[in-house]
């Protein structure tokens, strides 16, 4: 066991873990975030994908005593800000670019972390970056459109 | 037993106002906030973590079994074996919706690589697997048999030597089984084709093979469980039956149906994996035996020796006469169902009827068996067996149509069934819309018609492009029940309580519409109450593409109900007869004179005296029902309430090179009868065309000696991003189905019918090469460019 400084969706969290603890499931259980979601345990679907420092990671890879405090945690809890949704979460509303939905808080941060680096990215440019962000139900021509759309509400 | 008759079917109003539009989802700030919850997302004070132990062998006997060091584990609260299943007083610890053959905990035998043979509930994950490492088990291996082929010959090891039928549906319960790995064949009978294939000029005769595959939906199967004080056992499931779960649970456990509760959160996709009983006997077992909640949310290995899509066998018969004509098909289709037949006879039964396809043909004969081996059990998988046989009668039409020198469309559109015709089956047909769908998507893809010239030989290097194109038809699961209740509160809002589970394909959204449009409320007074068997009426299940049209016209019928008590509680007030009332935009009026009307709140305030917050409720069931099918000749006069269509276009661009096949351009076509919300029907049909592609192209449960070698994401690969094709568009067509809600049928299915055969028409067109199984991978196409294996060039 270890006590460990996250800071989470900007809140500072002091908490007691196991030093294998994932940050999934710290994220999960400890801080009862749950729209981080676990699909794979081998960090392909990216259901489990949070962003830290802006940059998407496979939570389910990542040990919670990893992180320093200093590094900024986002789930998709933190998307919003009070009562005002992301632009990425207004465009995939818009756009219903969702079914189950067991993959969009992963392939919003997935797809904010891409906008952030790249406000105007080409059809191929996305399908390469979200290559690690799995949809099952297959609302990626969905997606696609809530993508140009935000990307065209930035610029 | 109300049966609606078809003339009384349908309250058609002349115009609709929400119906039919394209709305934002109800369900659509929860999913999106991260607020939307799934089961393992549940938790409870006090709660238990479950594991199990699983058998590493495909079929072995398991001589030894004992949990006495495991029980040691701190933290562990119970162990269970299959031996300790067995002496709990009062459980029936044998399930399964057609044969009760698959044990809650495995007993004498192991049938499959991954059965459960132990189960733990402890403090923490951790503390149950270190007590279900410390469960010692010996077995001893048995011959097993992997391969449906071999599965059917009379000196195979036999999966099961004995069987129960479960007899909970009407359509099964004539099932029984018998000494052989085929627990049940369906026949059909029509004119004399051994005959006419004789006679035939030509005959086209191929294996179509399609794989085991995993129906990968990202949220893993998972179950809460909790026993009151009062003996009342409530689950939270992941489940698409919560009636048919509550049912089972409630036999298991030898008690009364409402001494069981069965709540679904949102389900993270299914696709069919997650019906009838899969973890809750296990969970609720534990939680009764520690009287603790107990969860168990699987994770993704566990996930893949769960549940699987039936790999199938299909040995398709085409017979041409001299004069051209297809004059006689003979199918036999062999369903591996896995150790455990779950569903899978009915798969045989409903999708064996349609094996030849939806053609005008004099002779058909088909055989289709559901064959047990030693692996996962398969169960239903989007499409419910239809894509493994229209592969197969698909390719043969584009066989039959190079053979005769014809435009492969033309073909099809030819002998395609009309409205009024008969099914082989002796079945009339009623709103189809597959030809007008194939129509359609061969429009789109640029289809040039007339005859196929064959493919030049192809190079060495290079890219080939071609296109193709395919039909299929389903028929609806018959017999099932749907039942609705909706709720008005004083205030005008509504809740529509409905076991129909919102698993992504919009249901909630739609029934809400119903809802609104029936009452004449605005949408946003409109809350859909999700499945809770203690509030929500039975429903058969969430599945087979037929939510719209039972539960629509079970929330029609509800809606029917409220607005006869409404004309009930107006003609007191008014002091007009019930005749002379009618229901019109959210009020009661008098017939031909607007200005006497009632408002749905004096209507309240009239039956209530006033009282605020009260509700009035309607109710309604609807059913349907079928005729019964001849044993030998598979003819019945109704074996389906409606039959939906589907058509897939596939533009493919294959590199000689490395095989690798691309495809371009899809266009997916449907009828849906009526469009209740258009942008959910585009969504399911392309929805399914891309996880259908995954099928095609590389989706497949790698066994070997029934030990599964691709048990992970990493190595189980689903269609990503960049997969998907470029050029992706959905048609939507509506011929209106005289039964369904406004005319709407089935949908969710549509796009995987069709799209394996336009995918390997396409493939022919560009390379010549006929595909006879799937996945295509690169290795096959090179094998098959090169004539390795004899499936190089043309018939």
């Amino acid at each position: 066991m270890r006590t460990v400084e996250l800071t989470v969706n900007g809140e500072r969290e002091t908490l007691e873990i196991h030093d294998q603890a994932l940050l999934l499931d710290v994220l999960r259980e400890k801080l009862h975030l749950t729209g981080t979601k676990e699909g794979c345990s081998v960090g392909a679907c990216g259901t489990c994908t949070v962003l830290i420092d802006g940059k998407p990671v496979s939570s389910c890879l990542t040990l919670a005593a990893q992180l320093r405090s200093d590094q900024e945690v986002t789930t998709v809890e933190g998307l919003s800000q009070e009562d005002r949704l992301d632009p990425v979460q207004e465009a995939f509303l818009e756009n219903a670019a969702f079914q189950c939905a067991f993959c969009t808080p992963g392939m919003m941060l997935a797809v904010k972390a891409m906008l952030s680096e790249n406000p105007n990215p080409s059809d191929e440019e996305v399908r390469e970056y979200l290559l690690g962000n799995y949809c099952r139900c297959g609302a990626h021509p969905e997606i696609l459109k809530a993508i140009r759309s935000a990307a065209a509400k930035k610029t | 037993m109300k049966k609606v008759p078809a003339d009384q079917g349908v309250l058609t109003l002349m115009t609709t106002s929400i119906v039919g539009e394209s709305i934002p989802r109800i369900d659509g700030m929860p999913k999106i906030t991260g607020n939307a919850r799934y089961v393992a997302d549940l938790s409870l004070p006090g709660m238990l973590h479950a594991a199990v132990l699983r058998s590493p062998h495909p079929h072995a006997l398991l001589t030894r079994i004992d949990a006495t060091e495991a029980r040691k584990v701190p933290g562990a609260k119970a162990v269970l074996t299959g031996p300790d299943v067995l002496e709990i007083e009062g459980i029936s610890p044998f399930y399964g919706p057609a044969f009760r053959d698959q044990p809650i905990l495995a007993v004498e035998r192991v049938r499959h690589v991954g059965e459960c043979v132990a189960a733990v509930a402890a403090d923490t994950r951790e503390a149950a697997d270190k007590a279900l490492s410390l469960v010692e088990v010996e077995y001893e291996p048995q011959p097993a048999v992997h391969d449906v082929l071999d599965a059917i010959r009379p000196e195979a090891p036999l999966v099961h030597e004995k069987l129960e039928p479960a007899k909970t549906f009407a359509d099964l319960a004539h099932l029984k089984g018998g000494q052989s790995n085929i627990n049940y064949h369906f026949k059909l009978r029509r004119g004399d084709a051994e005959q006419a294939l004789a006679e035939a000029a030509m005959v086209f005769s191929d294996d179509y093979v399609s794989p085991p595959a995993s129906h990968a939906h990202l949220e893993p199967h998972g179950v809460m469980a909790e026993w009151d004080a009062n003996g009342k056992l409530t689950v939270w499931t992941s489940t698409q039956s919560p009636s048919l779960v509550r049912n089972d649970l409630s036999n298991i456990y030898n008690v009364p149906l409402n001494q069981v509760r069965v709540i679904v959160p949102y389900l993270g996709g299914a696709y069919g994996a997650k019906l009838y009983d899969k973890l809750e006997p296990i969970t609720t077992l534990l939680a009764r035996v520690t009287k603790k909640p107990v969860r168990w949310i699987l994770n993704r290995e566990e996930v893949f020796v769960t549940s699987s899509k039936h790999g199938a066998v299909c040995r398709m018969q085409t017979g041409v006469s001299k004069d051209g004509t297809i004059n006689a098909r003979k199918v036999a289709v062999y369903y591996d169902t896995g150790a455990f037949a779950e569903i899978g006879p009915r798969i045989a039964y409903k999708t064996g009827f349609t094996g030849a396809g939806p053609y005008q043909i004099d002779n058909v004969w088909i055989d289709s068996y559901c064959v047990y081996t030693h692996k996962t059990p398969a169960g239903p998988f989007r499409g419910f067996g239809v894509p493994q046989v229209a592969f197969a009668y698909e390719s043969h039409m584009d066989k039959v149509a190079h053979y005769l020198g014809r435009d492969p469309v033309e073909l099809r559109l030819e002998y395609a069934y009309d409205e009024g015709d008969f099914f082989a089956s002796g079945t009339r047909l009623h709103s189809l819309g597959h030809k007008e769908s194939l129509e359609k998507c061969a429009e789109v893809i640029g289809w040039e018609p007339g005859p196929r010239k064959p493919p030049s030989p192809p190079p060495a290097r290079g890219k080939r492009r071609g296109k193709g194109c395919a039909l299929a038809l389903k028929a609806v699961l018959t017999p099932s029940t749907s039942g609705s209740i909706v709720e008005m509160g004083s205030d005008g809002s509504v809740n529509v309580l409905t076991s129909t589970v919102e698993m992504g394909q919009g249901s909630d959204t739609i029934l809400c519409q119903i809802a609104s449009e029936e009452m004449g409320v605005s949408f946003d007074k409109v809350s859909i109450v999700r499945p809770d068997t203690d509030v929500t009426p039975y429903d058969t299940l969430t599945a087979g593409s037929r939510s719209t049209f039972h539960m629509g016209r079970a929330v029609q019928l509800a809606t029917d109900d409220l607005k006869r008590q409404f004309i009930e509680i107006a003609s007191d007030a008014m002091e007009v007869s019930e005749e002379q009332l009618e229901y019109r935009e959210g009020e009661v009026r008098v017939r031909g004179m607007p200005d006497r009307r009632m408002t749905q709140e004096e209507v309240f305030a009239h039956k209530f005296k006033g009282a605020k917050g009260t509700t009035l409720v309607g109710q309604g069931v609807f059913q349907t029902s079928v005729a019964p099918t001849d044993k030998e000749t598979g003819q019945s006069e109704n074996m389906t309430a409606y039959w939906f269509g589907g058509a897939s276009a596939a533009e493919v661009e294959v590199d000689c090179e490395t095989g690798t096949v691309k495809v371009l351009n899809f266009a997916g076509g449907a009828d849906v009868g009526k469009a209740i919300h258009p942008a959910h029907c585009d969504q399911q049909i392309l929805g399914a065309a891309i996880t259908t592609l995954g099928l095609t192209l590389f989706e497949t449960m790698r066994f070997e000696e029934g030990q599964l070698t691709n048990q992970s994401f990493l190595e189980y690969i689903l269609p990503a991003f960049g997969d998907v094709p470029r050029g992706l568009t959905s048609h939507i067509l509506e011929t209106p189905h005289r039964d369904g809600p406004y005319g709407a049928k089935g949908v969710g299915e549509t796009g995987t019918m069709a799209t394996i055969p336009a995918i390997t028409a396409a493939i022919f067109d560009a390379v010549g090469i006929w595909i006879h199984e799937i996945p295509i991978t690169p290795e096959s196409v090179l094998r098959a460019l090169r004539g390795d294996n004899g499936n190089g060039g043309t018939p």
